[in-house]
């Protein structure tokens, strides 16, 4: 599908692969609830509470958690889409979370986003032409026929025909509209796209399509990508490292193999086994999970995860540092002694005392 | 024949539009065994949901009609059936589990009113035996405290339990057959293995059958013992479970299957993909639907293939480039 090998509209960043091209560090983004007549503000919904991490240039970041566990927040708080209630956010060392508006758009031009469902997220009264090409209208790039040529190249780069920049987006299909929303996000040669489940709206066959397309892209232009999604067979595939997430806060990080090979943390363990296998012949080993996500309005004051399974050692973590340890190299968890094994939190134990 | 809860024969649903009539359901045939899940897959568009709509005729109005083809339930055909008879089939001997439970359940009535409006209609109880009857459900799948649920409201409930409150309503009158339309695609995977398992237990302590229509291939291996795989309004391969994920034989089942990503698959290899996109639904070719989608020509695109059971219960539509044919897509 991809025909263009050397598109001069794409380059590739001049962050080195290998090294961080965007950093949080303790963000937050906490929500007022307000009540009462004089609309006072009676508590916060914690969406994202704490959360530390880094995308290479050039990798992957996969983020996965269920619906209510702050994933999107998070990625819309990258962006400064959410003003961030606390914390850092550093994109090629410059720091983001306090910049003015109009100094922050300049930068955009390096972070774009992709949106869930392509039907609500494309303009259906304009032509698929102009919403590629308003990106660059709003940064003020080129001139109409350049523009116009640039529309054509990306076009070309997602696997879409030329013609299509005079239809609309309500003429294509889900994975061709889908197509539409990632040739807007890279229009302005960004380095790392953030990409908020993009496939979840997807058939499986037309999935894999838009999946292999952005390996493809990945791999010719050197792009950064943090993927957030809920389903796990599709973050590993695409992901060289996984964070998992549960009510706000990052409860495990590793490598892609790592984490589905060797999950230390209840969470992510039971996330694995609830996943449904297309093969009939396969005996499910794990009781699933009793209940539901709690509410980030009032999260509980120990361990998340251990107030949902009754953990009897819940009680313990109340006021607990409950913050990632490196475990294993390259491997973090949440240091909580109600989701890790015994021997792992004997491990972490030791590794606090020195 | 006896052994069959439910047998649909060459159904045949359409739509009216703007455009002349769509037939969204062409020549759909398979049978439900008593106790037994049959599970029906395919992308969508493919008329899944048209088919099970059509059993309990829940068809959008005045568009939906069934244009031919027996739907026999209980050795009685429900085609062409009074409206009276209907009312009482459907959420009596047929229940319907449907895919958003926040659309499914009315948000401005409670619970338990919501439960008892189907026992009201279906069996000759007093309110209070029946708000008895809806507290004993909710119960039965899983609600904890369901004496005080009974009086909440469906926004005070999560995901979850507003889809096990959608399962009490399908089951509240005991029936024979449970049709689930995407009953966990709005759920998350925790919350969906959950459910999964309380429609087994359920369906092996009431002793139904249920129809279970989904897109994941997953569902399907962890619930089914049979499968109907659907293509742009057709069966093109209907086999058990077993055969059908270790022995796929139409393209499209084994492209289906090959491009899903696994757990055990080598990160970013590239997946298999099925090329193209399902035909619009005004632009159906006669012959071999599939053949369409992968630009093939000739003569399959004409003639429809026959349905033939190549091994027993194994039922392919045998166009013979699809089912002959182990590349691009071979498994």
């Amino acid at each position: 599908m991809m025909t263009s090998t050397e598109s001069p509209i794409l380059t590739p960043p001049e962050v080195p692969a290998g090294t961080p091209i965007l950093e949080a560090k303790e963000l937050k983004m906490h929500f007022p609830v307000r009540g009462g007549v004089t609309l006072r503000q009676v508590g916060a919904v914690k969406a994202v509470d704490g959360v530390s991490f880094h995308v290479n240039s050039g990798e992957t970041l996969g983020l996965v958690g269920e619906s209510g566990c702050g994933k999107s927040t998070l990625g819309k708080c990258l962006v400064r889409l959410h003003q961030p209630t606390a914390g850092s956010v550093r994109f090629k060392g410059k720091e983001l979370s306090g910049m003015s508006q109009s100094a922050l758009r300049p930068l955009r031009c390096d972070f774009q986003m992709v949106f869930q469902d392509p039907a609500e997220s494309l303009n259906a009264r304009m032509s698929v032409g102009q919403i590629i090409a308003e990106p660059l209208l709003v940064q003020k790039i080129g001139t109409r026929e350049s523009r116009q040529k640039t529309v054509e190249e990306l076009l070309n780069c997602v696997g879409l025909p030329k013609g299509a920049a005079q239809k609309f987006s309500f003429e294509f299909s889900g994975g061709q509209r889908q197509r539409i929303g990632i040739a807007r996000a890279l229009a302005l040669n960004p380095d790392l796209l953030i990409l908020d489940e993009p496939v979840s709206a997807l058939d499986v066959s037309v999935q894999s399509q838009v999946l292999n397309l952005l390996m493809d892209l990945q791999n010719e232009f050197g792009l950064s990508y943090l993927f957030i999604a809920h389903d796990l067979a599709v973050v590993k595939h695409i992901s060289d490292r996984v964070a998992v997430m549960y009510l706000g806060k990052i409860v495990e990080l590793a490598d892609a193999d790592t984490i589905y090979t060797n999950p230390k943390h209840a969470y992510t363990k039971a996330l694995l086994s609830a996943i449904p296998h297309p093969d009939p012949l396969r005996e499910r080993t794990h009781k699933p999970l009793p209940g539901d996500v709690p509410s980030p309005i009032n999260p509980p004051e120990g361990s998340a995860f251990g107030n949902r399974i009754n953990h009897p050692n819940y009680e313990q973590t109340v006021g607990m540092d409950l913050s990632l340890v490196e475990i294993e190299p390259e491997h973090f968890v949440a240091a909580d002694p109600c989701c890790l094994e015994a021997e792992d939190w004997a491990k972490v134990q030791s590794m606090r005392a020195l | 024949m006896s052994d069959h809860i439910l047998e649909v024969r060459n159904l045949k649903t359409g739509f009216d539009t703007d455009s002349g009539q769509v037939v969204a359901v062409d020549d759909v045939s398979f049978s439900v065994p008593k106790g037994k899940t049959v599970g029906i897959v395919g992308e969508s568009g493919c008329g899944k949901s048209v088919t099970a709509m059509s059993i309990v005729q829940l068809l959008p109005q005045p568009m939906g009609h069934i244009l031919g083809g027996e739907i026999i339930f209980k050795g009685e055909n429900l085609v062409g059936a009074s409206s009276e008879r209907i009312h009482s089939v459907r959420g009596g001997e047929i229940g319907v589990i449907f895919q958003e439970p926040m659309t499914a359940l009315n948000p401005v009535h409670r619970i338990g009113r919501q439960i008892t409006e189907s026992i009201l209609h279906h069996k000759k109880v007093s309110k209070r035996e029946a708000l008895v009857l809806a507290v004993e459900m909710l119960k039965k799948v899983g609600i904890p405290a369901p004496e005080q649920r009974v009086n909440e409201y469906p926004h005070q409930l999560s995901g979850g339990m507003r889809q096990r409150v959608v399962i009490a309503i399908a089951l509240a009158c005991g029936p024979a057959l449970l049709i689930a339309d995407e009953p966990t695609t709005a759920l998350d995977v925790t919350v969906q293995a959950q459910i999964l398992d309380l429609l087994k237990d359920l369906q092996r302590d009431m002793g139904m059958s249920t129809i279970m229509i989904t897109h994941d291939l997953g569902v399907i291996a962890e619930t089914c013992d049979e499968v109907v795989v659907m293509y742009a309004g057709r069966v093109v391969e209907r086999a058990s479970a077993r055969d059908l994920f270790t022995n796929p034989t139409h393209a499209y089942t084994r492209g289906l299957l090959n491009s899903i990503p696994r757990l055990d698959n080598v990160r970013k290899s590239r997946l298999n993909t099925i090329p193209g996109q399902v035909a619009s639904i005004m632009d159906f070719v006669p012959g071999c639907r599939f053949c369409q989608r992968m630009n093939r020509e000739g003569e399959t695109l004409q003639i429809r293939p026959s349905f033939e059971e190549i091994a027993p219960d194994h039922w392919v539509e045998a166009c013979p480039v699809c089912v002959k044919t182990r590349d691009p897509l071979s498994v």
